[in-house]
């Protein structure tokens, strides 16, 4: 299709340090409205939320970049580190603020996360995430070769948990969790198929 | 910040006084409430500012405007108040659908300043105007047999965006046994900072019981029933688990999946930390006898 050559061409020409640059600003732009009043009246949990849901939201449009460029063809891939990254970031601010801002004190913060089930899965979220930032890197992808991307399906598991911590942590059953947590099904039973229909169509190549 | 003072001893004995003293007579006007625990004073017996106008008006969880904070303040515009009535029935001797004059008519509004805690672990202390629940009962006539209140908030999904989706078994219902409702410190609030209650807080009639959980507090007022069994409450039938009939403020006790020992209090922005949440949220003195020899681990 030629739209989407020409979208795949456009996106050839942007070069990806702008997305790094853009993309780090959410949680100073949200530290910066809290301290002058622009988070409403509960900043901290304002700017809490807002982290956890771009930083959600950064993992799923990982997870879709695949998914993009088999079913639609529009190719992505070359921001995918960038958004894996910031995904990261965005949940390391989510979990500082929690940390220094929300609970600071230490016994509490342990308390909170052994205790309490939607902070424990937060967290299994989060460390799952911690090898796959420590290998983003172009030397990590070569030096752990074909390992690398073994290690790199941890990002299922981990979106599943942050969704999961979503869900959990919304009074009542509402909408909003269940279907960010629904598209994360959903991504994850895409990139199943598509392993399996490679495994079917390339016997040879073994997984 | 408007309206934003500084609550200190001397802003609250005056009132305090007064309001003993009021109690005082309406206890030996032949209520049969007994001695009452403590001055009123405690309404706040700590030095905490009262919270901004903005902040009570615009952070609310009133579900059926939608579950975002925000949500109320913006959508509940849409809800009719005027005309508005109470329909009154069960265990009374006059039963009808009271109309809000009626309801107001010899009611004594008076100004109550009471901490309000969330069950998310968040506060405010707000300035109430209203009357004791106690007062609209007597004046409805309640039957011996009556042993609870029953309440239930408007539901009219046209006005009301957030009843469209099923968060909620709508219409909102909340209760309380007998004495909690006819307890002094039960107001229905009208107002606040002297200002008609908006609609985000629940215009034009709400309850407020200020040692319980915000959500107890139910707003918007149609219907009140006197029972003699438990009434069903809304988070109750929601998740059992989690949502006690009393869910009296109890720092010990934690919502299964957050701590209740400490609160966040509106306002404080970015760096106050959070405080110690108070057994039955500072009002011990007065409403701890309502539930001695109860276990609170059990009937939370
Ligand atoms: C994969 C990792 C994680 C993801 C994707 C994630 C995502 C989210 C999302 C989407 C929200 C709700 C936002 C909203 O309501 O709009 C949230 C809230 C929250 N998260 Fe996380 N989170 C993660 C890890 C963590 C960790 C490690 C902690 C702390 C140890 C944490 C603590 C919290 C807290 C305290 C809230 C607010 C809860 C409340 O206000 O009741 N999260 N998170």
């Amino acid at each position: 299709m030629p739209v989407i050559e020409a979208v795949n061409a456009g996106l050839r020409r942007v070069p990806t340090w702008p997305v790094y640059v853009v993309g780090a600003l959410p949680p100073v732009w949200y530290f910066y409205l809290g301290l002058t009043g622009g988070l409403g009246a509960e900043p901290i949990s304002e700017m809490e939320h807002r982290l956890g849901l771009l930083g959600l939201q950064f993992l799923l449009l990982g997870l879709a970049i695949t998914p993009l460029r088999r079913f639609a063809g529009i190719n992505l891939i070359r921001f995918r580190r960038a958004i894996g990254l910031l995904a990261f970031y965005y949940i390391s601010t989510h979990l500082l603020t929690w940390l220094l801002l929300d609970i600071r004190d230490p016994a509490r913060i342990w308390a909170d996360i052994v205790k309490r089930p939607y902070i424990t899965i937060g967290m299994a979220g989060f460390l799952l995430l911690v090898p796959l930032a420590a290998t983003s890197s172009n030397a990590a992808v070569r030096r752990l070769g074909k390992r690398w991307r073994q290690l790199h399906w941890l990002v299922y598991p981990a979106v599943l948990l942050g969704a999961v911590h979503f869900v959990m942590l919304r009074k009542g059953w509402q909408i909003e969790p269940l279907v960010y947590l629904a598209i994360a099904v959903i991504l994850l039973a895409l990139r199943l198929r598509i392993r399996w229909v490679t495994a079917v169509m390339r016997p040879d190549s073994g997984r | 910040m408007a309206y934003k003072r500084k609550l200190t001893w001397s802003d609250v004995t005056p009132k305090a006084d007064w309001l003993n003293r009021r109690q005082i007579m309406a206890g030996a006007s032949g209520l049969g409430l007994g001695a009452i625990a403590g001055p009123i004073a405690a309404a706040v017996p700590i030095e905490r500012d009262q919270t901004a106008y903005e902040d009570i008006t615009s952070y609310n969880n009133f579900y059926e405007f939608g579950t975002g904070k925000e949500d109320p303040a913006r959508y509940s515009g849409a809800m009719t108040t005027d005309p508005w009535s109470v329909q009154i029935d069960g265990l009374v001797e006059r039963p009808g659908n009271y109309d809000l004059a009626d309801v107001l008519k010899g009611m004594d509004i008076e100004e109550r300043i009471y901490r309000f805690r969330c069950v998310e672990a968040w506060s405010m202390v707000i300035p109430w105007n209203g009357f004791e629940l106690r007062a609209l009962l007597e004046k409805v006539g309640v039957q011996p047999s009556a042993k609870y209140v029953g309440f239930e908030t408007l539901y009219r999904p046209e006005e009301m965006r957030g009843t469209r989706s099923p968060v909620l078994d709508w219409p909102y219902v909340e209760g309380l046994r007998l004495d909690e409702a006819m307890h002094p410190l039960t107001m229905i609030a009208t107002g606040i900072y002297g200002e008609s209650l908006l609609n985000q807080n629940g215009a034009p009639l709400r309850l407020v019981v200020p040692w319980k959980y915000g959500f107890k507090s139910i707003k918007s007022i149609v219907r009140i029933t006197l029972t003699d069994s438990e009434p069903p409450t809304s988070w109750n039938k929601a998740n059992a688990r989690e949502y006690g009939f009393y869910s009296n403020v109890n720092p010990e006790v934690d919502h299964p999946r957050w701590s209740q020992a400490t609160e966040r209090v509106i306002g404080g922005g970015f760096f106050a930390p959070r405080i110690d949440t108070l057994m039955f949220n500072g009002y011990a003195e007065e409403v701890a006898d309502l539930y001695a020899g109860m276990d609170l681990t059990r009937f939370f």
